[in-house]
């Protein structure tokens, strides 16, 4: 079974992601955890946007990493995918971005979500060791189940970079444990069986499946997919230990473009109010037991 | 890279999906469960005398099994060499190999209590498949094709939509086969109870590569047994042409491990290699992950899928099977590939010498063939997979011509 912590890491992790769990514990809250798209559309917008994000109540942020055939993603996140390619968008370039926020900002989490191949062809030792040097805490990657841990899990582990697993309503009892087994920082919670940016879980399915999880791991647990709104964002929060949001926040972008598809001058403040308004239904949500 | 000679060809892959360092399972969680079904499903029927026996008489009765091989002889003398064989799978119901897998895997969804299928396709030949062996079974069915390919390939779409499956024309990406895939996929996702996705080729996550050349290998199967009633003895070269890679190993898997027979396999090479506007993944990728299994890609430096280029919508992927990756790392079979303008010429010179107008898929094998062919002495026995007939292409060909129809 899970330790607190997770799966064991054989190098010393960053320890900000377990530093923000406790101190959230401590307070009794949940973690609000946006989601944006390295790049999307411009590294500038992004640089500007992930450095207003913990101010306007961000606890951690998942920071996309482009790839051609995002088959987990609807419309809205496999267009920031595509306006971020068309800027020229790479790994390398979105680990230089985490490290010019770290520059400003040592405490929250970044972790980088994505899909295999582009950490395959970076070459997963050398990945690791600029990631880790960039200020990357952490790593999902949607298509790396626990049969292919051998790929990135196990090194990441060993470099002492988080790997949080996905688990999903077709993740059942009997297959958990195995999904839990190398997970560590946290797990998240797919809400639906489906896409991102489509259709929403009820509170009770989502209440039921975080219950679930629990009696299984000590791990903290966050619940993404079809969280759109700030009461949803609460109602979520009042059940698990964090909150995604990304498909919201990202048509929030594509919908503050010009007709050249730049940023327009209201862009990074808008989508930091409407982050900002996830905080704060996140944060004021009672905290209810999900056990 | 050459990897060691393992004692046998035909082994693979093993427990996890792998042909050596390719295949496997790189899927998102929501889809594991399910998969793991498949597999489990998969290897019960495989195990039930049952259902090979109903699969049997399908195919015999339905598809038309087993296919002719035929002794082209005005191409063998056009040629000058080789003696050459068709393996006429263009004769199955619905016109190509691609039926071989479809009623494989409906009679599977079926044992599994599935109500609606889903499949991608490129040239529309699996779609048109998927959709005739749903309306025999009455089972619901929708087709992911990019809508490049929906232009191209009119004529298999009407035929899909007179079947009543339900085409949906995926504009994301390149809008082209990969895509078609992709959003093919984001469906099973969210339909993971009801739903049995077909995949068309021996790619995808395990059990899929092995799954569906399992089912295409009759053609390989049928080729020894007509051959050794024809001449008394094996073939000395195959050749296919290669999208995904089904008709390629269903022609291959059987005599893997016969050391004397030369196999090839024959990629698009579209405007030419250099053009970099190919789908040759072999001679012009590398390994990468995509579609659930690890193997040879076009890609950039960065890892993202470059699109692919051919005049056949059917050989219009980036990728390849895994087990195709592996068997090109071990040096078993060799890949060589075919450029647009030469397919062209090799279809209309089937047409006019054989009476068989080929599929742009099989033209290319073709090519490949009367290439070699001159060079090869008499008694040298050919066997080329003639995978699909060509009507579905007549509108392309004549574009490319410049002919008005
Ligand atoms: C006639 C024909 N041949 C070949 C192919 C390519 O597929 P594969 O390489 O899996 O045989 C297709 C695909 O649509 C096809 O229609």
């Amino acid at each position: 079974m899970s330790a607190p912590t997770g799966a064991p890491t054989h190098a010393a992790t960053s320890g900000r992601i377990e530093a923000r769990f406790a101190a959230l514990a401590a307070e009794g809250r949940a973690a609000f955890i946006p989601f944006i798209m390295a790049a999307d559309p411009t590294v500038a917008a992004t640089r500007d946007i992930l450095k207003g994000l913990p101010a306007a109540g961000a606890d951690i942020i998942e920071l996309g990493v482009i790839f051609s055939d995002p088959m987990a993603d609807g419309p809205a996140i496999q267009a920031a995918g595509l306006r971020a390619k068309a800027g020229g968008a790479t790994l390398r370039q979105t680990l230089e971005i985490v490290r010019e926020f770290r520059t400003g900002d040592d405490t929250t989490p970044i972790i980088l979500m994505g899909y295999y191949n582009p950490f395959y062809i970076y070459g997963v030792e050398a990945f690791l060791a600029d990631a880790k040097e960039a200020g990357v805490d952490g790593l999902i990657i949607v298509d790396l189940p626990p049969e292919e841990d051998s790929e990135l899990c196990l090194p990441a582990l060993d470099a002492g970079m988080h790997f949080v697993r996905l688990a999903t309503p077709t993740t059942d009892d009997q297959r958990l444990p195995a999904v839990l087994e190398h997970t560590s920082g946290f797990i998240y919670y797919v809400s639906i069986a489906g896409i991102t940016g489509t259709a929403s879980a009820t509170q009770d399915a989502i209440q039921a499946a975080v219950t679930r999880l629990k009696s299984h791991t000590d791990l903290p647990v966050a619940v993404g997919f079809g969280i759109r709104t700030p009461e949803q964002a609460a109602a979520v929060a009042q059940v698990a230990d964090a909150a995604v949001v990304g498909s919201a926040i990202v048509q929030l972008i594509a919908d503050n473009l010009d007709e050249n598809g730049q940023p327009t001058a209201g862009l990074v403040d808008t989508v930091l109010d409407f982050a900002r308004a996830l905080a704060d239904g996140v944060h004021g949500a009672r905290r209810r037991a999900a056990e | 890279m050459t990897i060691e000679r393992p004692n046998s060809y035909r082994s693979g892959p093993d427990g996890k999906g792998h042909f050596g360092i390719f295949g496997g399972r790189y899927v998102a969680e929501t889809l594991m469960p399910l998969i793991l079904e498949v597999e489990k499903a998969y290897e019960a029927a495989k195990a039930d005398p049952a259902y090979q026996a109903e699969l049997d008489d399908y195919l015999k009765h339905y598809v038309g099994r087993p296919s002719p091989l035929y002794h082209a002889s005005r191409l063998t003398e056009h040629c000058g060499g080789a003696k050459i064989y068709f393996k006429r799978d263009e004769l199955n119901h619905t016109g190509a190999h691609k039926i071989n897998n479809c009623m494989g895997q409906i009679l599977l969804a079926r044992r599994m209590g599935k109500k609606r299928i889903i499949a991608e396709t490129g040239a529309g030949q699996h779609g048109v498949a998927t959709a005739t062996v749903c309306a025999l079974f009455g089972l619901e069915c929708v087709v992911y094709m990019g809508a490049t390919d929906i232009e191209r390939q009119a004529p298999n779409v009407f035929r899909m939509k007179l079947l009543g499956a339900e085409v949906r024309p995926v504009t994301s990406g390149t809008a082209t086969l990969k895509d078609a895939m992709n959003d093919a996929l984001r469906d099973w996702v969210a339909n993971v109870d009801s739903t049995y996705y077909l995949i068309g080729t021996v790619a995808g996550p395990h059990p899929y590569p092995a799954m569906v050349r399992d089912f295409q290998r009759v053609i390989g199967v049928e080729v020894r047994e007509q051959m050794m009633a024809a001449e008394g003895r094996l073939p000395d070269t195959l050749v296919a042409c290669i999208g995904g890679g089904s008709n390629a190993i269903g022609l291959f898997h059987d005599f893997l491990d016969e050391p004397d027979i030369d196999i090839i396999g024959v990629e698009a090479a579209g405007h030419g290699l250099e053009s970099g506007e190919h789908a040759a993944s072999l001679t012009g990728g590398r390994p990468g992950v995509l579609h659930g299994n690890r193997t040879y890609l076009l890609q950039d430096g960065d890892g993202q899928i470059q699109d692919a280029h051919s005049i056949s919508a059917g050989l219009d992927y980036p990728g390849i099977g895994p087990e195709h990756s592996w068997l090109h790392e071990s040096g078993r079979v060799n890949y060589v590939s075919v450029t647009d303008s030469e397919a062209l010429e090799a279809f209309q010179l089937c047409s006019r010498l054989e009476g068989i107008i080929p599929a742009l898929e099989p033209a290319h094998a073709l090519s490949h063939v009367a290439k070699i062919a001159p060079d090869l002495p008499a008694d040298h026995l050919l066997v080329m997979n003639m995978c699909g007939r060509g009507d579905k292409d007549v509108f392309t060909v004549a574009a490319a011509l410049g002919e008005e129809l």
